[in-house]
């Protein structure tokens, strides 16, 4: 076994500890405790709001993915051309929205709760998969579709056989991207009262009780960072799959 | 994620000769846009208070009859122009038209709608509004996209479109705006987070570059620590904000109760401190990456030929390799500006200040019209910033061309 497959194991493992028996850990946290206030999160159980939590996330990104996906298709198409350049822009418009903008405006629209926070991460998540879809399907070499054509494939077997499998890893990455924001957007959703793991750090914020505030920063942190290497694992066997080069996306 | 422009020309596939009579398939989008905006969606939203429930105001009631005509028959123009002309200056002159009669009516519509001496009524755009506005600003953007300007012509435009919007604001024509009432109550607050928002982007950035551009000169040479330097930077990055606040929350705290100095200096658990070091550690990985990044792609024989020269190795360094990294440095730091700019909206949460001190407290007061004043400038900074650096990152790379 590799190090860093050691360390994260060892991370999941732990994570998997903490959410699951957090009492265990109190030890920890009671240093940071004042006027006996509770060291562990007590409004909830973790499990069930780290649950919660990558619902949402997974949701969300399931959507943005689906139609992320199926416009970069639709603009790369000779029928859609005449829309690539403003989609381009958009994209680059959309990213320099930061998301707690997003998730504001969306509350007046659809009131507290799940919804606006499903709302932005959907629309969030949507700019880097549709961004990498456009990279991944404009970067297949040309030859690649003259010989698919050649060997008398259809439009539609052209993009599901060759084009589609070559952009995969370039989507791939931009899905991984889409994920680890709406990770941190879900949290931020807990200020409109969306349930979600940022249930804690808020809690911990207004009740001034710095052992949730870092429990919860923990949490979201490790399941951040472990999410974002699995999938950069899953990117990389994508890419291997190909016969390239492992390139490190970031 | 890497843009893949240079590619739009080979992919851009020929138009097939036009038929004289063509519709252009975005126009038409567009022009739907546009019809629904103008009757089925009402223009404004009155309340009675600022909390209040609104309640719709088609376009005909919004404004006075002339002025809703006008409205109507420049729209419809609009409309006709995005659907008929290809030629991108009649789009984006048309696009422009459209904004300057809408964008001052909604002031006008706001005093029209506003009952004499009532200051307690609130009037904001609508569906009708922002639909409007969407369809214009697409047909302006689209058209910009396509007349592909270089940096001085983005940066005309930029520098027009600012002073439009000051023009707007500080004319008094949107004055009676709901917005804008917001503002009002509370301008020496608004300065006062604005400057905050800036000092905690600008700052943070500021200190990353001034850590970070050495740190990736370093890690350029040193093999090691470029592994491990860009791991732990990149493990940063994944954390989400909130989480990352949180975390240097305790440490500081610690820190403030232990070093009187720290405390002194305004070290502490809540407020700016931990906000400024957060965006501090996220903005390094851009930094620190493009550095190395830019100094990979120096040409080995640039540096031959200053050693040759007989340079130093901090004069190679000072002269050539710098100055050719920089449209990448600087690519980065564009990067590290917008994600900032966005990040510090955060801070807020943990009492760093800030725009982000608007927005909660406009989600907590269900006040729409506060949360906007707090996402509006934020966005528009943001957005502004990044055309002005990639214009920058433009005019650099073409210095070296």
């Amino acid at each position: 076994m590799t190090l860093p497959s050691v360390v994260r194991l060892l991370g999941l493992l732990l994570l998997v500890a903490f959410i699951t028996m957090p009492q265990a850990f109190a030890f920890i946290f009671e240093p940071l405790i004042t006027r006996g206030a509770p060291a562990i999160y007590n409004q909830g159980s973790l499990l069930a709001l780290t649950l919660q939590h990558l619902r949402t996330v997974f949701l969300a990104t399931l959507a943005s993915t689906a139609l992320a996906v199926s416009l970069g298709i639709f603009v790369t198409r000779p029928s859609g051309a005449e829309f690539l350049p403003l989609s381009r822009s958009l994209v680059n418009i959309g990213q320099t929205f930061p998301p707690i903008a997003v998730l504001a405006i969306a509350v007046p629209l659809v009131g507290f709760g799940e919804k606006p926070t499903f709302i932005a991460l959907f629309l969030y998540g949507l700019l880097p998969i549709f961004e990498n879809t456009l990279t991944g399907l404009t970067q297949v070499p040309a030859q690649a579709i003259e010989a698919a054509r050649g060997m008398g494939m259809n439009a539609w077997q052209r993009l599901s056989q060759v084009e589609l499998p070559l952009a995969f890893p370039v989507i791939l990455a931009g899905i991984r991207l889409s994920v680890i924001i709406s990770l941190g957007t879900a949290t931020i959703g807990s200020t409109v009262a969306a349930k979600g793991l940022g249930e804690v750090i808020i809690a911990g914020l207004q009740s001034n009780n710095i052992a949730f505030v870092l429990q919860g920063g923990l949490v979201v942190a490790l399941l951040a960072v472990l999410i974002h290497d699995g999938l950069g694992l899953v990117e990389r066997a994508a890419a291997r799959r190909l016969g390239r080069a492992p390139d490190e996306v970031s | 994620m890497s843009s893949a422009t240079s590619r739009t020309s080979t992919l851009g596939v020929a138009p097939p000769p036009r038929p004289t009579l063509s519709f252009d398939h975005l126009g038409c989008v567009i022009a739907i846009i546009i019809g629904i905006a103008l009757f089925a969606a009402p223009f404004a939203t009155y309340r009675a208070t600022r909390i209040a429930s609104g309640e719709a105001r088609f376009l005909i009631e919004a404004l006075p009859i002339a002025m809703g005509t006008v409205i109507v028959v420049v729209s419809l123009g609009v409309a006709v122009v995005a659907v008929l002309v290809r030629d991108p200056f009649g789009r984006l002159g048309s696009a422009v038209i459209g904004l300057a009669v809408l964008l001052p009516a909604l002031g006008l519509s706001a005093g029209f709608l506003t009952p004499a001496d009532n200051t307690f009524a609130r009037v904001s755009p609508s569906l009708g509004f922002w639909l409007l506005t969407l369809s214009f600003s697409l047909l302006a953007i689209d058209a910009l996209a396509r007349l592909r300007l270089g940096p001085y012509g983005r940066l005309v435009a930029l520098a027009v479109g600012v002073s439009a919007l000051a023009l707007l604001l500080f004319s008094g024509i949107w004055d009676s705006l709901s917005i804008l009432k917001e503002y009002h109550t509370r301008a020496d607050t608004f300065w006062r987070e604005a400057r905050q928002h800036l000092l905690l982007a600008f700052g943070s950035m500021a200190a990353a570059c001034i850590i970070g551009i050495p740190l990736g000169i370093a890690a350029y040479r040193l093999k090691t620590l470029r592994t491990a330097l860009l791991q732990g930077l990149g493990i940063v990055q994944t954390i989400p904000s909130i989480a990352l606040f949180g975390l240097l929350m305790a440490p500081l705290g610690a820190i403030a109760a232990s070093v009187p100095l720290a405390a002194a200096l305004g070290i502490k658990g809540i407020g700016a401190a931990p906000a400024f070091i957060a965006l501090f550690l996220y903005a390094l990985f851009p930094i620190v990456a493009n550095t190395i990044a830019g100094l990979s792609q120096v040409p080995a024989a640039a540096v031959d030929a200053a050693r040759g020269m007989g340079m130093s190795a901090r004069q190679q360094l000072v002269e050539i390799e710098m100055p050719l990294a920089f449209p990448v440095i600087l690519a980065g730091i564009r990067i590290v500006l917008v994600q900032n700019l966005g990040l510090a909206t955060v801070a807020a949460l943990i009492g760093g200040g800030g725009f982000g001190t608007f927005v909660f407290q406009g989600i907590g007061q269900t006040a729409i019209d506060l949360v906007l004043l707090g996402a509006i400038p934020t966005v528009a900074l943001s957005f502004a910033s990044s055309i002005f650096l990639d214009a920058l990152v433009d005019l650099a790379k073409g210095a070296h061309a």
